[in-house]
């Protein structure tokens, strides 16, 4: 005898602790058991595109701290390194290392943001706390040299908008110091942890081809193998002058992309030791013409930029027609990429898996919805 | 007749210091996790927050009493008192100390294991009525948990029954004062069963499944608010002190100590460490996952039970 | 570098479809402008880009397509080609030029470590352009995105939806002559 069963649809979202925002995915259940899954946005929809349509070139630099709200510094980055490309300037040297600092700085805070609330999702309520006590002193420095903790509008079209102030730098190197430390020990006090690896060992495995087909980027595609790092593979700003590795892992599963996004943040740690050394104690902040015109009017043309983000490859898409307003502006979000998995990915995944596999993506939902 | 109001006196007593354990538990465990979290923890309402329990009770007791259009309303007013009754009634078997102690039965543990098996039908009530995916997902969750590890909680038991040769709570503590030492050293193994079974029995983390947070949002208890939120808060600690009075009796000689504090303060003492053992656990391990448990309970912990079963009943025949 | 990819590239299209769309004559340079005393930059206006089918874009190599040529088999062959082996699509967008409208795919070779711009033109009535979403699953979301936000077709889709805006939305908003209602978004 066969009992009849049905299958229930259960709305996760957009209300729910971990959809980290207003994401909703409309989930057919079979029991806790997954049949069908599809995602449902675009309850923060700004339109930020056609916003950018709207203003003049620097007016829209606020605007892209808003997508991906915990790491504001690359989105700066990536939208005026877009118009500089177009305009073809040299960026002074000083503005290029204090870009390289506060974005890597940034992507240690997001990574942090991250192990934190990942940690939660799965069930661990004092990881959160610690993550949160150590993203503050990313923030501090953040704060101090661009007077904000999360919408930094620091960058500027040709260079930053702020010098350093006195004793940044050293201020820096000493939280470098604290923050490797503390990283160090959170490692040790979560990743040997029984329950923790049962949860995330061999969960949500991904190939690399699936990866690749599907465009995803970021720590993602080097859990799972693929070695594609921008800052290695397509240097941009001045990446080419530090010693870093990129690292991959091949398994694809929950627990490689958590063990490549602690990796990261030492790397970024070694990055910012190394350009906290060579910076320039002197220098232009910010190009001459950057500093005097408001109205930039890049010549007519199209280019695509693009840079590796905390999320994944974050890009640019700026056509000019040669007037003080951009004529289209296209960012390719990598959350809003990376997010498309699911669908293929949740089925025959139970809830508690579900919520393991979603947070190991990284989404951030201002970004998905722009 | 003078007994009939001695057992009511008493009832009320204990109710009365039960909701007085149960506010300060929770102020102990927000205290506790607040500390190991690098943070002061409430400390707002009186003196190192000592009221803070009970401003959020009275703001529990006068929140708008809210039932859901589509729940069964019946089921719904009837669920958080069932699920709490049996907590409390579990209490009568309890030997505090040597003088003080409700019903002196025979079958205590039997009593005690019986009883509290049906706050279990409480959660399932709670949350089929509520007409909630997530808390029916809650509380299939739950009833299955609790179902399973209530097999590894009793064989655990049995060990220690073996060996005292009597269910009554009092026995087994004079058991253990006759022997000298106290039943965790010869049944180490019982221990360590009852107490990973007991955490899945209580729901608390890492086996707080049927609650989850990130998952079920709430688990059964959803679309319960106000005092009725309340009651199940309520049972879920009763039951911890519960729990933690039963492994204290079993494994940790009652109320048995040096003589310089009453008898009544060791077993208090005993119980505290095993609350404080559950708060941090909760500060420190992530959740398990809902197959893991399943497996852990029957193919892990029920086998050790048995082998412990069988050990002691070897050691018993042996010695005579 | 790019030049080599760029000349690879229109030498497997023009391979593949068995006309050169990618040739482009150059223009008669213009009669040499008599000597004039320069004049102040600014007042100079732009020149009008000439669009080559097949350039160079700030060192990346790009082709223009018409959408009648674009179709699933020459997306294949772009992605399974052995020395080309575009396999990962980056970004997929549109642009709406008054006169025509452009889906612009930005394809990259993880093995090859090359880039490749595909501008595919289509008529602004009806716009259509084959989707490669059965290739690059990547085209998935973005597609729908250019959807929602220009009307652009894309047959072949699977799911082809609104994605960002409601599903009762009217209009799409990035294209030029869309007229913003203030007053229903309290701008007004």
């Amino acid at each position: 005898m066969s009992i009849k069963t049905e299958e229930m649809v259960l709305n996760m979202g957009p209300q729910h602790p971990s959809t980290h925002g207003v994401f909703r995915l409309k989930l057919h259940v079979n029991g806790e058991t997954i049949t069908k899954a599809e995602p449902v946005m675009g309850y923060l929809h700004r339109g930020s595109e056609k916003l950018a349509e709207n203003f003049i070139y620097t007016q829209f630099i606020p605007y892209t701290d808003r997508l991906d709200y915990l790491n504001a510094m690359t989105n700066n980055y990536i939208y005026c390194a877009g118009v500089e490309k177009l305009l073809d300037w040299e960026i002074p040297e000083r503005a290029e290392y204090l870009r390289v600092i506060t974005m890597e700085l940034n992507r240690i805070a997001s990574h942090l943001v991250w192990w934190g609330t990942y940690l939660l999702d799965i069930g661990a309520l004092s990881p959160f706390l610690y993550a949160f006590r150590d993203r503050d002193i990313c923030l501090d420095r953040l704060n101090e040299i661009s007077g904000a903790r999360m919408t930094f509008n620091y960058m500027r079209i040709g260079g930053v908008k702020w010098d350093a102030p006195d004793g940044w730098i050293e201020k820096v190197k000493e939280s470098v110091k604290e923050l490797r430390e503390n990283i160090a020990e959170y490692d040790r006090l979560v990743t040997g942890n029984e329950i923790f690896r049962a949860r995330t060992i061999g969960v949500g495995k991904l190939t690399k081809d699936q990866v690749i087909n599907w465009g995803l980027s970021g720590p993602i595609a080097r859990g799972s193998g693929v070695n594609v790092d921008l800052r290695k593979t397509e240097p941009y700003s001045i990446y080419d002058r530090f010693d870093f590795d990129v690292p991959t892992r091949e398994e694809g599963d929950v627990f490689a992309r958590y063990k490549v996004r602690i990796a990261e943040m030492h790397e970024s740690l070694k990055i910012i030791e190394q350009a906290c050394e060579q910076i320039p104690s002197e220098g232009d902040i910010i190009h001459k013409k950057g500093a005097r015109i408001m109205m930039i009017k890049p010549p007519a043309g199209e280019a695509y930029t693009r840079a590796e983000a905390s999320k994944g490859e974050i890009g640019v898409y700026v056509v000019s027609n040669a007037k003080t307003k951009p004529y289209r502006v296209k960012l390719r979000r990598p959350s809003f990429v990376n997010v498309s998995i699911l669908q293929d990915m949740l089925v025959g995944e139970n809830i508690q898996n579900l919520v393991a596999i979603f947070g190991s993506l990284d989404v951030v939902l201002g970004e998905v919805d722009a | 007749m003078m007994d009939l109001i001695w057992i009511i006196l008493y009832a009320v007593i204990l109710l009365g210091a039960l909701l007085g354990a149960v506010t300060y538990a929770i102020l102990f465990e927000r205290k506790v996790i607040g500390y190991m979290q690098v943070r002061p923890g409430p400390n707002r309402h009186g003196p190192w927050g000592l009221l803070q329990t009970i401003a959020d009770v009275m703001k529990l007791l006068m929140k708008e009493d809210i039932i859901p259009t589509a729940a069964d309303k019946k089921v719904f007013i009837l669920a958080p008192v069932i699920a709490f009754v049996p907590s409390f009634a579990i209490f009568a078997t309890i030997a505090w100390s040597e003088n003080i102690y409700g019903a002196d039965l025979n079958i205590g543990v039997l009593y005690f294991i019986g009883i509290s098996s049906i706050t279990t039908l409480g959660v399932l009530m709670g949350g089929w009525s509520s007409n909630n995916k997530y808390s029916l997902l809650g509380a299939i969750r739950g009833v299955a948990q609790v179902i399973s590890y209530e097999i590894p909680l009793v064989l655990s038991i049995i060990g220690v029954v073996i060996l005292v040769g009597s269910l009554n709570f009092r026995d087994i503590v004079f058991y253990q004062q006759e022997i000298g030492m106290w039943l965790i050293i010869p049944q180490f193994l019982a221990f360590i069963v009852y107490m990973i079974s007991a955490i899945a029995e209580l729901n608390r983390s890492p086996f707080d499944l049927p609650e989850a947070e990130s998952e079920l949002v709430s688990g059964y208890h959803t679309e319960f608010s106000g005092f009725r939120f309340a009651f199940f808060m309520l049972a879920e600690y009763v039951y911890a002190i519960a729990i933690s009075a039963l492994a204290t009796t079993l494994f940790l000689g009652g109320w048995l100590g040096p003589a310089f504090l009453p008898g009544i303060v060791w077993f208090l003492l005993k119980m505290c460490l095993f609350m404080f053992f559950w708060f941090w656990l909760r500060a420190t391990l992530p959740r398990a996952r809902v197959d893991h448990l399943m497996g852990f309970g029957w193919k892990v912990l029920i086998p050790l039970a048995l082998l412990n079963i069988v050990i002691t009943a070897i050691i018993k025949v042996w010695m005579g | 570098m790019s030049q080599e990819v760029l000349d690879l590239v229109v030498e497997k299209v023009h391979g593949f479809l068995g006309e050169e769309v990618l040739a482009f004559e150059e223009p008669e340079p213009p009669a040499e402008e008599p000597e004039e005393e320069e004049k102040p930059a600014r007042r100079k206006k732009p020149e009008p880009k000439v669009e080559k089918p097949a350039d160079l874009n700030f060192g990346r190599p790009m082709i223009i397509l018409d959408s009648k040529k674009w179709t699933l088999e020459l997306a294949k062959m772009f992605r399974d080609d052995e020395e080309l082996q575009f396999d990962f699509l980056s970004c997929v967008t549109g642009v709406d030029y008054e006169e025509h409208m452009e889906v612009i795919y930005n394809f990259y070779s993880t093995t090859k470590d090359h880039y490749l711009y595909v501008k595919v033109k289509t008529p602004r009535d009806n716009p259509s352009v084959v989707s490669v979403e059965p290739l690059w699953k990547a085209a998935d979301y973005m597609e729908r995105e250019t959807y929602d936000l220009f009307g652009i077709d894309f047959p072949g889709h699977w799911n082809l939806r609104r994605i960002l805006l409601q599903d009762d939305w009217e209009g799409h908003p990035l294209r030029k002559d869309y007229i913003t209602d203030k007053k229903a978004l309290g701008l007004d």
